[in-house]
């Protein structure tokens, strides 16, 4: 049972929210998360749900307070964009390091400054080292349904991290689409309940969450980290497929389109991924072999995934809706690039830079790189691997 | 105390068991160490109530000693003894 209701992408994340109900939700607004928090609120003040919300003064407090309300072991999330996401830097990487499942949907916004409300990835971005999971959806559909998923691989027990389910700000946050919801039972059946293992208050078992950790055991812990990102892979997948027993839909770490006979692909995150398709389908009408991967997933980043979809292609352009200053492309680029790299069968592979502070990307400047792209196949060689598409010169 | 594998501490920096912090032998951070007089003290216990590692060890209401597992050597006790009798030696 679901019905198809029309809903902007901050209130298909509510509608997920609604329907997880988490224990404890501690939130501040920012644009252009503002309208899941205020949606979610009308839930608790309409008594539609029995969560404790907890208006705080400010997005470090958000986080401290999911922090704590998680190490109790209740079921905990919140929400937020751009500079909120930066002030609650600090709590964010104890989030991760303290291994408290709480989900967070990141509606992606520029970061400061200029100042700009508008969509891009540098604040997720940003925190792909914190040690939280990162997914990235397209369309308000998948917004709704990766939230719910998110709870499940939150607390999973070979992963217990910290998930992130981003969207971009505006483009998908206010558009309003058509979203198959389903019914409130199967969403709770799905998500089932969840027991912390060592709760903050269990007062006949005491323990102490956040301990001073000094050159002994402090590695050992991060390593620890490192193994649940790396079981996270293996993990992922069960709840892949327990989705789709409950709702007969299909998840991956990937999508591919039109990719396995494809010679050219571009790979983009998020909302462009669906402008790309549309241009992928006008190229194949005109004979060209061209196709898209979208990532779901950046953290855990899908490497083999990720390799087996490109290695055989002649030419790939990745495209990033952020900037890393490192002069060698956006993290999704230098993170791709370097899986390929010991691969012996390889595309080549061009980056280009796009959308930074919500600048709009369009069927055009798509085209344009699949044109660039039939020439780096015709030359065999990249003539400048880092591109900024969009911006005027 | 033979230091543990990633493999077998609990995850997330969580201590699992009450208490544990007195099995951490802070004594080794000392690098003056607290002697007393016994002829001189007077049993005020004022020095029992500044060390703030719990390192004064009382018994029937009478100063018996330093607990120099615990014993950081900050001095404290030394400083705040009104009859002096405490002092500091370099270990
Ligand atoms: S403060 Fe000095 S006199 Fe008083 S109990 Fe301690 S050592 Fe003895
Ligand atoms: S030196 Fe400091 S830690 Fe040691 S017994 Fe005196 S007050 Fe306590």
């Amino acid at each position: 049972m679901s019905k198809v209701i029309a809903l902007m992408g901050d209130q298909a994340a509510a509608e997920a929210m609604r329907q997880i109900e988490p224990d404890v939700l501690a939130a501040y607004p920012i644009t252009p998360q503002t309208e899941i928090v205020m949606t979610f609120a009308q839930f608790v003040a309409d008594g539609l749900v029995q969560t404790e919300m907890i208006p705080v003064e400010s997005e470090h407090s958000a986080m401290s307070a999911c922090v704590g309300a998680a190490a109790s072991g209740a079921r905990t999330m919140t929400a937020t964009s751009a500079n909120g996401l930066a002030l609650m830097w600090e709590i964010v990487y104890i989030a991760a390091s303290t291994r408290l499942p709480i989900v967070m949907p990141v509606v992606n916004r520029a970061l400061s400054a200029p100042i700009n409300i508008h969509c891009d990835h540098s604040d997720s971005m940003g925190a792909r080292d914190s040690g939280w999971l990162q997914i990235y959806c397209e369309n308000n559909q998948e917004v709704y349904e990766n939230i719910i998923m998110a709870v499940k691989i939150a607390e999973h027990k070979d992963i217990l991290l910290p998930v992130m389910v981003c969207q971009d700000g505006f483009i998908t946050s206010h558009a309003v689409e058509g979203v198959k919801v389903y019914n409130d039972k199967q969403v709770k059946d799905f998500i089932g309940e969840y027991k912390i293992r060592h709760s903050l208050l269990d007062v006949d078992n005491p323990v102490t969450y956040g301990p001073l950790d000094l050159q002994d055991y402090y590695f050992e812990h991060k390593r620890q980290q490192s193994e649940a990102i790396k079981n996270s892979l293996k993990a992922i997948p069960e709840v892949f497929a327990e989705f789709k027993k409950h709702f007969g839909v299909e998840y991956d770490f990937i999508e591919t389109y039109r990719l396995d006979d494809a010679d050219v692909a571009m790979v983009a995150l998020s909302s462009t991924a669906g402008t790309t398709k549309v241009v992928v389908n006008e190229l194949r009408a005109q004979g060209k072999k061209a196709g898209l991967l979208k990532p779901r997933f950046f953290r855990p980043f899908p490497k083999e995934k990720i390799v087996q979809a490109l290695s055989g292609l002649k030419a790939v352009a990745i495209l990033d809706r952020s900037e890393s200053f490192s002069n060698q492309g956006g993290p999704l680029f230098t993170e791709i690039r370097s899986a390929l790299f010991d691969e012996s069968k390889k595309p080549l592979t061009v980056n280009y830079i796009y959308g930074l502070g919500g600048r709009d990307i369009n069927t055009e400047q798509i085209k344009s790189v699949f044109v660039d792209l039939e020439k780096i196949v015709k030359e065999k060689r990249v003539i400048e691997s880092i591109n900024y598409l969009g911006v005027r010169g | 105390m033979k230091e543990k594998g990633w493999e077998e501490i609990p995850i997330g920096g969580v201590i699992d068991k009450a208490g544990s912090a007195a099995e951490y032998k802070t004594g080794d951070w000392r690098t003056f160490k607290p002697v007393r007089d016994e002829e001189k003290c007077t049993h005020c216990l004022l020095c029992w109530i500044y060390c703030p590692d719990s390192s004064i060890l009382v018994k029937d209401r009478k100063m018996v000693g330093f607990d120099y597992d615990h014993c950081k050597g900050d001095g404290i006790c030394a400083a705040v003894c009104p009859v002096k009798c405490i002092k500091m030696e370099r270990e």
